[in-house]
């Protein structure tokens, strides 16, 4: 059982070329939240306000989802990050009619928000609902606006966007590489959600060098893939959480 | 056509009071249906005119009042455009709201148009001849008002001719993967086709009109009567496009509402990802398209008296197709339900729980109600010919079918697999007001147009009642095929 799942559990892989993809050890996650601040600030994603928020219209590009196990007391929460599983067999990509998302050559679910019209039809097929919408022109009131990421364009109202494992991070590391005449090296691309885990329960890097931290990490016996039953294919993969969860 | 008016025969014996009851009755029928009491072809003309003619006070405030729907739904829209979808009340995971809804709701009223009047064409069923027209019109503008809302529903509705292949600076097709396309690709050929057989079968009728009026329509309808003279070859060539529309377009007609089901159910979203939903959009848009028919026939009927040409046999009829659609639809809900039931799915158990006692449960009950009850009255004669129950039971159909929509569409939205993401919906004033200018501009249309378009189709009835007389053999008068064929 556990070694079927366990090669279940290892991507599709193209022959060549990079497959990025990501580990998140349920069992480091400690419900913190300092990946989705994070995000929010690198990929300069609008703050919606709680009102908004509460009707379902929050922006996160990673949430952190908490269900609730057992009963009072003996009841524990449960953290999982959620993330766009940038999924080898994209349900959300089939189904836009401008290309607005596709699959890259490394195995990106890439997002070109300026094809986007917004016919929201990538959000409905997407089963980990993490395709989010700019549901009115995005505001960064003041000093939020002061620390825009000027690598990432700031979308306008309308259009779906999600997380990109950071592409603009992961582009400056080919470049900064590719000056200095060598590969990247394994752990030398961080999105922002990795960089700021206190608790390193997210890696990120290459499934297809077998030797890079996360194919080691995917290799584990509890490695899983969520709702794996739909053959999405994600590109991220969890470690089952034991009872070490708050 | 003058010429042949001679060749009708005029037998006007009234029937015997000896003979049997059940042949006065069929004689009587036949009578009706082929218009023999007017028998000039003069009066029938008129008979149809008279009502586009005359505009009462009533129509010019029931257009006024309709624009006015209109305009402020426009105004809706241009705020939703201007501030952006967060007017409307979708969210995450209700990603598509009303608008969706009521969009496969006017595509499931376009259906029955050419249901009616395809189908009906094909079988040559003669008793279709009056009401083509009506359906056919009714067709055309419930997919006119379909057709908005892929754009109302946009993001960037400013970038919506993005969706359309034409050489660009992007460099790119659309996806033709994407069944938005196949959508916009069915909806502009059933359009299209759709509104060519409806301009068709009006060129001698546009002749007609232009040969009684004067003025501003005699210039209208000599332009759209493309010079018909009525010549034995221009009947001819118009024949051979009907049949072949007729047959063609029943294919469009199902291959569109399939498609529209595919929107939904190629996506991975629990009960949408089902092999039913094609079959079940289909059957349900023929129950849906067949109630708006007969709701409209009544209702013109009463604001145009038509009732020389819209009688009790078009209601009796009508009333037994919506009948057997509603029939089949309950068919094909129940077999997805039990399928679904069975399946114990945990989401989509839980989806069906709330249906049915949780928090969509006046809905679901509300469509069960509106969608049942119609057809267990409408197995009887006297509530199928009679127009006020009629009206009633149709109008609920499409209520229950319209709820059916809401509960398809933000109502399973609501649910998806991973329970963080659960929503609620309530639509906003925005989206109300957007889908009540569909339903006032589908009405302001068809009001226009059967006041500019004659709304009974002269040459189909003049047709059948040259195709048909009462001939008396011994001492039966019985309806035979005329001799002129």
């Amino acid at each position: 059982m556990a070694k079927e799942e366990r090669q279940s559990a290892d991507p599709p892989t193209p022959a060549v070329g990079r497959r990025w993809g990501m580990v998140i050890d349920l069992d480091r996650c400690t419900g913190c939240q300092a990946c989705v601040v994070a995000c929010h600030a690198e990929n300069n994603v609008p703050v919606v306000g709680e009102t908004e928020a509460a009707y379902g219209r929050s922006m996160h590009w990673i949430r952190i989802e908490r269900y609730w196990e057992g009963e009072y007391p003996r009841n524990k929460a449960r953290f999982m990050p959620i993330l766009c599983q940038q999924c080898t067999e994209a349900p959300c990509e089939p189904v836009c009619p401008v290309f607005a998302t596709y699959h890259s050559e490394e195995g990106l679910n890439a997002q070109i928000y300026n094809r986007c019209i917004g016919t929201r039809y990538c959000g409905s097929a997407c089963p980990y609902k993490v395709r989010v919408f700019n549901w009115f022109d995005p505001e960064f009131p003041e000093p939020l606006a002061e620390q825009l990421n000027p690598d990432v364009t700031v979308r306008s109202r309308g259009i779906i966007e999600k997380c990109t494992f950071c592409v603009q991070r992961i582009r400056r590391s080919e470049e900064v590489a590719h000056v200095e005449s060598r590969p990247v090296a394994d752990g030398e691309i961080q999105p922002a959600c990795v960089q700021t885990c206190p608790s390193d329960a997210l890696v990120f890097g290459d499934f297809n060098d077998p030797d890079s931290q996360v194919s080691q990490l995917a290799r584990s016996r509890r490695s899983f893939r969520l709702l794996d039953q739909l053959g999405t294919a994600p590109a991220v993969i969890y470690l089952k959480g034991g009872e070490t969860n708050v | 056509m003058s010429d042949l008016q001679a060749a009708h025969p005029e037998e006007h014996s009234p029937v015997p009071a000896g003979e049997e009851q059940e042949t006065a009755h069929t004689q009587d029928e036949f009578r009706q249906r082929l218009l023999l009491e007017q028998t000039r072809d003069w009066e029938i003309n008129q008979a149809v005119l008279q009502p586009m003619l005359r505009t009462g006070a009533g129509f010019w405030i029931l257009a006024g009042v309709l624009a006015a729907v209109v305009a402020w739904g426009l105004y809706a829209w241009s705020y939703q455009i201007r501030w952006g979808f967060g007017v409307a009340g979708i969210n995450r995971p209700v990603y598509w709201g009303i608008y969706i809804a009521t969009f496969v709701f006017w595509v499931g009223i376009s259906h029955a148009g050419t249901m009616i009047s395809a189908v009906l064409r094909v079988f040559k069923a003669d008793w279709r001849r009056p009401i083509t027209r009506g359906a056919e019109a009714m067709t055309a503008f419930a997919l006119m008002m379909a057709g908005l809302y892929p754009l109302i529903h946009l993001g960037r509705v400013w970038k919506f001719y993005w969706m359309i292949p034409y050489p660009n600076n992007r460099g790119m097709w659309p996806n033709f993967q994407s069944p938005l396309m196949w959508d916009m690709v069915a909806i502009f050929t059933y359009l299209i086709g759709s509104g060519l057989y409806l301009y068709l079968a009006m060129i001698p009728d546009m002749a007609m009109a232009r040969d009684n009026t004067k003025n501003w329509r005699y210039q209208l309808y000599r332009l759209l009567a493309l010079g018909w003279r009525g010549t034995e070859i221009e009947w001819h060539k118009l024949h051979r496009a009907l049949s072949i529309f007729s047959i063609v377009i029943i294919p469009v007609f199902l291959s569109v509402h399939s498609i529209v089901s595919w929107d939904f159910a190629v996506t991975l979203q629990p009960r949408w990802h089902s092999t039913i939903f094609a079959p079940f959009f289909v059957i349900g848009a023929v129950y849906s398209g067949l109630a708006a028919l007969a709701t409209i026939l009544v209702l013109v009927r009463w604001g145009m008296r038509l009732q020389g040409f819209l009688r009790e046999e078009h209601f009796n009829a009508l009333g037994k197709l919506v009948m057997v659609a509603g029939m089949a639809w309950l068919y094909m809900w129940f077999a997805g339900l039990i399928v679904e039931w069975y399946g114990n799915e945990p989401v989509i158990s839980e989806m069906l729980h709330e249906e049915i006692s949780g928090p969509l449960a006046p809905l679901f009950y509300l469509l069960l109600f509106c969608n049942l009850t119609p057809i267990v009255f409408l197995v009887f004669k006297k509530v199928r010919t009679t127009p006020v129950l009629l009206l009633v039971f149709t109008l609920m159909v499409n209520l229950g079918m319209y709820i059916e929509r809401v509960l398809i569409i933000p109502g399973n939205l609501q649910r998806n697999y991973l329970p963080f993401n659960w929503g609620t919906y309530r639509p906003t004033w925005v989206e109300i007001s957007v889908v009540a200018m569909t339903f006032a501009g589908f009405a302001l249309l068809y009001l226009l147009f059967s006041r500019i378009f004659p709304y009974v189709p002269v040459w189909e009835i003049k047709e059948g009642r040259l195709r048909y007389t009462l001939r008396r053999i011994g001492r039966l008068l019985v309806p035979t095929a005329a001799e002129i064929e």
